[in-house]
């Protein structure tokens, strides 16, 4: 493997960050509860962050010049605080969700109703 | 000498990998939110080794300090009885990780096909740099000012160098409709007794 004999460099982050985004994709599809599928969703928009922090920064990288410096941090930022909204708003769809239809399992909801 | 860069990287990258396949594996959803807590303080931890202090910080704060407890809130409003396990089918789990599978594939030859991404500037052992200050730029850029990027030469290049207060102004108000929107549509409703479903043609839904 080239990489586990190098300094940590840009790379690894989006290794991390791969990882964390791929896990949250199979989170997503694979879970029967909605507030696992949110959980889901929380992973695949934190491997984006990891990628925007880890473009940001000038001394992992060959290309100095190229980094984004603080406007990856600016959009790691925004990025966090709409993941937290989403949540907010995602967990008020599952209690309405858990509510009308006595049960968190997004299997049975299959009808569309009022 | 012992690279503690690496050796902590090496660490946090660790436990955040392992926690996050930890909570696509387990089946009990209490487990699941205390691993994803784990994993993402392990990512504030990778963000302080990138000298992003801010966004660190921000991370253990909204992310593990806020957004977490509500998942947990949203779990125990949400289970009845003990917590049952629902489980998928087998074919579901060879479908989901095929497609897992194929994009991770996918993202990690993306990754390390760039050859200045895999060189870092500075040697192994030096500091990261002059950094770790990045509280006071990022508020006066969030207020229109880049305090990083005062003067380009390149007239050409002036118009990327902007200040985010529009967007700052946007995710304001963004939170605060976020922040209605939740409140009503979680809202308690009183239970119609059988007696008031008499209709009347006057009343509205």
């Amino acid at each position: 493997m080239p990489l586990l004999n190098q300094p940590v460099s840009l790379s690894h982050y989006l290794l991390v960050g791969a990882i964390l985004f791929a896990c949250g994709i199979v989170c997503m599809a694979t879970k029967r509860n909605a507030i696992g599928v949110l959980m889901g969703v929380e992973l695949v928009l934190n491997g984006a962050a990891v990628n925007f922090v880890a473009f940001s920064a000038p001394f992992l990288r060959g290309d100095a010049e190229l980094a984004l410096g603080l406007d990856g941090h600016l959009m790691t930022l925004f990025v966090i605080v709409l993941a937290a909204a989403e949540a907010a708003v995602a967990l008020a769809i599952a209690l309405c969700y858990y509510n009308t239809h006595a049960t968190i399992d997004v299997d049975q909801g299959d009808e569309l109703r009022g | 000498m012992i690279n503690w860069h690496t050796c902590f990287f090496l660490l946090f990258a660790t436990i955040t990998c392992a926690f996050a396949v930890a909570v696509v594996v387990s089946a009990n959803v209490v487990r699941m939110a205390v691993c994803l807590i784990a994993s993402l303080a392990a990512v504030s931890g990778l963000y302080f080794l990138a000298v992003a202090d801010f966004v660190a910080a921000m991370q253990l704060m909204i992310y593990v300090g806020g957004t977490l407890v509500l998942l947990v809130f949203g779990v125990m409003l949400t289970a009845r009885g003990p917590f049952v396990s629902m489980k998928i089918t087998p074919a579901n789990w060879l479908m989901a990780g095929l497609a897992g599978g194929a994009l991770l594939i996918l993202l990690l030859c993306a990754a390390t096909s760039v050859d200045a991404w895999k060189t870092a500037a500075v040697a192994a052992s030096a500091p990261a740099a002059e950094g770790g200050h990045t509280v006071a730029p990022i508020g006066m850029a969030l207020l229109g000012i880049r305090v990083d990027a005062l003067e380009q030469a390149n007239p050409a290049l002036r118009g990327g160098i902007a200040g985010y207060l529009l967007p700052f102004e946007i995710v304001s108000v963004h939170l605060l409709v976020v922040l209605v929107g939740a409140a009503h549509l979680a809202r308690a409703r009183r239970r119609r007794r059988p007696a008031e479903a008499v209709p009347d043609a006057s009343r509205s839904a």
